[in-house]
């Protein structure tokens, strides 16, 4: 089941929340739709899913248009994220709820639900009531919900964020293996950039009404289309800093020992300049004068040590080392870039060049 | 590089070319059933309302504008002057003004009286759910088992109170025929009525009250009557003040009970605006004017149910 | 609401003995009419209240010799298919006003709320002419069919309907219910409570009908309790207190039953409904 978005376009009363979305997702694929809150990934999700209208542009699944087609006849379920379970129905019959209203056999029905319930582990609770579980186990259900349902295309809306952390890590690897078992091809919507990079093949982010990237976890991660992009993967946040480029010896010097080589030639100009903080690094300075940058704030995380310093132009840098340090705030330090670092046009923030070396 | 734009801007036109041809496709809904629905689900409920709520609204005004002859026919147009002459018509003002002290006194008493109980009842003491399932049973009575209950005990020949009154030899007193107690019984009769409603709402006002504030008052030696009127009064105000625009709203349409209890009288110190209606279209005949009152009625209610919507407005959202 | 323990004897005393004059208070008016509904007539004419002289006879008498159990009868039939019509028309109505999308949906929804300004009272004359032209004077249908809906009611269920979580009616779009399948198994069970409160109101507002009955009916086939008890008024045996005491009495029991159930989606359903 492959699915393609072309040029599509949604408008609440004049005003647009999606502009010219494009994208194909091949059949049995991990999609991940990934943005922050109100960037209008619900609403392609539900757009596609038929719960409401196109304003422009195209749906296709298989190749063929759906736009206006109902909900019911795209052959596709759906995981809600409050899980959208019938308080006064037990487990059993709220997976079979959908299936009752399509009027299947009573025997089919009955040899699905008792299949979705083991695929979930939930076969002991299929009598209890949905207040009677615990948010992991409700989840569940809803997911025995769409695998009851049979259907080849599944659609997820958040489906983790109401769980605790350590339930969200364990729920990830079962969607993930879930989805591989069953050969579906998953649209899974979050805000969650971990999520979206742990378990999809493909990433789409979506930010202000626009697509900024489609492309793998790693891709995303290395090559991010624009600043905004480069802001929301990776953790701790990448250090965005300005720096100017000198064009004799391609560097962008961001202060006298923090500095970049491209590789290209660029304009001469000032650029935005993103170091991930694991790609930084520093050495203590005894001497109070020297050195660029003292020590603010440290972590001790155990395997890694998160150093925040203000460089003394007025910058403030993330450093990760994998190591545990005996640093103290007020200390000096020099720090440096180890070479890896993106280049970003100051005006329209999107990637210039990428720097491999020091 | 300037290959892959070319190839961009290929693309692009495609598309636009797949989007234009797809417009009429695009433009049809998902929920290409909800006009039949809407129709179906909220039709009925529509056309009731239209039918007996709308129309006879309509139909009532014109109503007023005409004459009607002893066949209850429309003969002719005279505008306002129905109007005009029921508000200089001694009859009318004299209703219209039994009607404000029926009114005043059957929410005054039944706001204070409902208040009391409801406070009382709130103590959890043992037993409390006993007393509340009593307070609140008036609920249950209907106005002509109201009536009875009442007639006898008003009734000045056999009635309970006068034989009461007759045993401690205090002076009798005829509650069918002076007009000032005929009043009182009926607002009596209403207030008891009523209480039952009013407890029911007040009291789950008061058990929603944040036991915290009532701890702090309590730390802070402020005194009970203090406390009620500075603390509990202003916490369960917006059910107070509903409670208090639905008496007056129902009070406004009391019918029933002065039927059964005193039929208007006597010398019409009870014929209050719905009786005065029922009298005139239904007992003289007289449509016009009768319509002309139920404008008047309706005006006033409009008015009471308009403030409560107000006023509800800040609390529910539409 | 208070620590008990810090509450002196005397005080809970004066706090039972204020519970104790309420309740009698209130309890009063069914003391009298139940206790002189067991008397004969002649001792309660002649004043004689304080006897032990107690019977069931009145009720015999109530209910051989008048028409109340027809009564009772009308009036049940009445209210319960009131209440069902009412119920089913304002639950479709406030689903249509929540789940589905048409147009003008909002000033729809202001043309009904705005019926509640209208009061019934003052439109009697047209509706009589309506229901007499239909030729349902004297009929039941004449007395159920102008309140088969309500605004109030339909206010409520649409409060009720609009905390269900939209993602419900999602799911079931995509699981491939129509609006008549999710009203029935979707919305209908998750608002049981206000639908129960709704239920016992109109029970009760039916049931205490009386200006439009009054108005509709011409004979004992037809009339309802509280018109029926006018009708045995003005008729001889209002002298016979005992059995107007007892026909009192025996009307009284279905509504305080019906109180007693539906006490607790009252109170609800008036909060939630109304006063939230």
């Amino acid at each position: 089941m492959s699915i393609e978005f072309k040029n599509i376009t949604k408008t609440y009363d004049q005003a647009p929340v999606l502009e010219n979305i494009n994208a194909e997702i091949e059949n049995g694929e991990f999609f991940a739709v990934v943005g922050p809150s109100g960037c209008g990934k619900s609403t392609l999700l539900r757009m596609l899913a038929g719960l409401i209208d196109i304003t422009d542009g195209i749906i296709k699944i298989n190749g063929k248009q759906i736009n206006g087609l109902a909900a019911k006849d795209r052959n596709l379920t759906m995981v809600f994220q409050d899980y959208a379970l019938f308080p006064f129905l037990n487990v059993e019959d709220n997976i079979a709820f959908g299936l009752k209203a399509r009027k299947m056999p009573e025997e089919e029905i009955k040899k699905r639900v008792a299949h979705a319930l083991e695929m979930v582990d939930l076969s002991d609770y299929k009598e209890r009531k949905p207040r009677d579980l615990s948010g992991g186990q409700r989840q569940r259900v809803a997911l025995a919900r769409a695998i009851a349902s049979d259907a080849k295309i599944c659609l997820m809306d958040e489906p983790l964020s109401n769980l605790d952390a350590q339930l969200r890590v364990k729920m990830r690897s079962e969607i993930r293996d879930l989805q591989q078992k069953l050969g579906l091809t998953l649209i899974y919507v979050t805000h969650d950039q971990i999520e979206a990079m742990t378990m999809a093949d493909h990433i789409m982010v979506l930010n202000d009404k626009h697509v900024q990237q489609i492309d793998t976890p790693l891709g995303i991660y290395n090559q991010p289309a624009n600043e905004f992009v480069a802001n929301f993967f990776g953790s701790p946040k990448i250090n965005i800093l300005s720096g100017n480029y000198q064009s004799n010896n391609h560097e962008i010097t961001i202060d006298k020992y923090l500095k970049i080589k491209v590789n290209k030639k660029l304009d001469k100009n000032d650029y935005v300049v993103g170091i991930r903080p694991n790609q930084m690094d520093f050495e203590t300075i005894d001497n109070l004068k020297e050195g660029n940058a003292s020590v603010k704030n440290v972590s001790n995380l155990g395997s890694q040590t998160i150093v925040s310093a203000l460089l003394d132009n007025g910058q403030t840098v993330r450093i990760v080392k994998e190591n545990q340090l005996s640093i103290a705030p007020g200390e000096r330090i020099k720090a440096t870039s180890r070479g890896d670092a993106f280049v970003f046009d100051p005006e329209k923030r999107n990637l210039a060049a990428i720097s491999v070396g020091v | 590089m300037e290959e892959e734009n070319n190839l961009l801007d290929a693309k692009k036109q495609n598309i636009l070319e797949n989007s234009k041809k797809s417009i009429l496709a695009n433009k049809i809904s998902v929920k290409k059933n909800d006009k039949f629905y809407a129709l179906l689900f909220l039709g009925p409920s529509l056309l009731l309302l239209i039918l007996f709520i709308f129309y006879p609204m309509l139909k009532t005004i014109y109503l007023s504008l005409f004459l009607t002859n002893g066949n209850g026919q429309n003969t002719v147009f005279v505008g306002l002057e129905n109007y005009v002459s029921l508000l200089t018509s001694s009859t009318y003002l004299a209703s219209l003004g039994s009607t404000f002290v029926y009114v005043i006194g059957v929410s005054v008493l039944t706001i204070f009286l409902g208040l009391l109980l409801a406070s009382t009842a709130s103590k959890n003491v043992r037993g409390s759910v006993f007393f509340r399932t009593i307070f609140s049973s008036t609920m249950g009575v209907s106005i002509s088992v109201s009536a009875i209950f009442w007639l006898f005990i008003f009734n000045p020949s056999i009635g309970i109170l006068n034989q009461v009154a007759a045993f401690f030899h205090l002076p009798i007193l005829n509650w069918s025929t002076d007009p000032n107690l005929a009043m009182i019984s009926v607002i009596i009769s209403t207030v008891w009525m009523n209480l039952g409603f009013a407890f029911l709402v007040l009291f789950s006002a008061f058990e929603s009250l944040p036991l915290s504030l009532y701890e702090e008052t309590a730390i802070e030696g402020v005194g009970p009557v203090y406390r009620f009127m500075h603390v509990t009064i202003p916490l369960i105000s917006p059910t107070l003040f509903f409670v208090s625009i639905i008496t007056l709203i129902e009070s406004f349409k009391s019918f029933g009970l002065i039927d059964l209890m005193t039929a208007g009288g006597p010398n019409n110190a009870t014929n209050m605006l719905v009786y005065q209606i029922y009298q005139n279209a239904f007992l003289n005949g007289n449509y016009s004017q009768a319509s002309a009152e139920s404008v008047i009625l309706t005006i006033i209610i409009a008015i009471l149910t308009f403030i409560q919507f107000k006023y509800l407005e800040k609390k529910v959202s539409y | 609401m208070e620590n008990l323990n810090q509450w002196t004897g005397s005080k809970k005393t004066w706090h039972y003995l204020l519970l104790i004059i309420l309740s009698l208070l209130i309890l009063g008016p069914f003391i009298i009419g139940l206790w002189t509904s067991l008397l004969p007539t002649a001792d309660i004419s002649s004043g004689k209240l304080f006897i032990d002289n107690i019977s069931l006879d009145n009720y015999w008498a109530a209910l051989t010799q008048t028409p109340i159990i027809r009564y009772l009868f009308n009036s049940l039939f009445i209210s319960i298919l009131t209440m069902i019509c009412q119920v089913f028309f304002c639950s479709l109505a406030a689903y249509a006003f929540v789940f589905i999308d048409f147009k003008y949906r909002n000033f729809y929804f202001y043309l009904v709320l705005s019926t509640m300004m209208l009061p019934f009272e003052a439109e009697v004359i047209p509706n009589f002419q309506t229901i007499k032209s239909l030729g349902l004077l004297n009929s039941y249908l004449g007395m159920v069919i102008p309140f088969m809906t309500s605004a109030f009611g339909i206010f409520m269920l649409r409060q009720s309907f609009m905390q269900m979580p939209y993602e419900l009616k999602e799911a079931a779009d995509v699981e491939g219910l129509s609006h008549w399948q999710f009203y029935l198994k979707g919305a209908l069970p998750y608002s049981k409570l206000s639908i129960y409160t709704l239920a016992a109101y109109s029970f009760l507002s039916a049931w205490n009908q009386y200006l439009w009955p009054l108005l509709t009916t011409f004979s004992d086939d037809y009339r309802p309790v509280q018109v029926g008890l006018r009708e045995l008024q003005s008729q001889e045996t209002f002298n016979n207190w005992g059995m107007i005491q007892a026909s009192a009495a025996i009307i009284v029991i279905p509504t305080l039953i019906v109180l007693y159930f539906g006490q607790h989606y009252f109170k609800s359903g008036l909060n939630e409904g109304a006063v939230k």
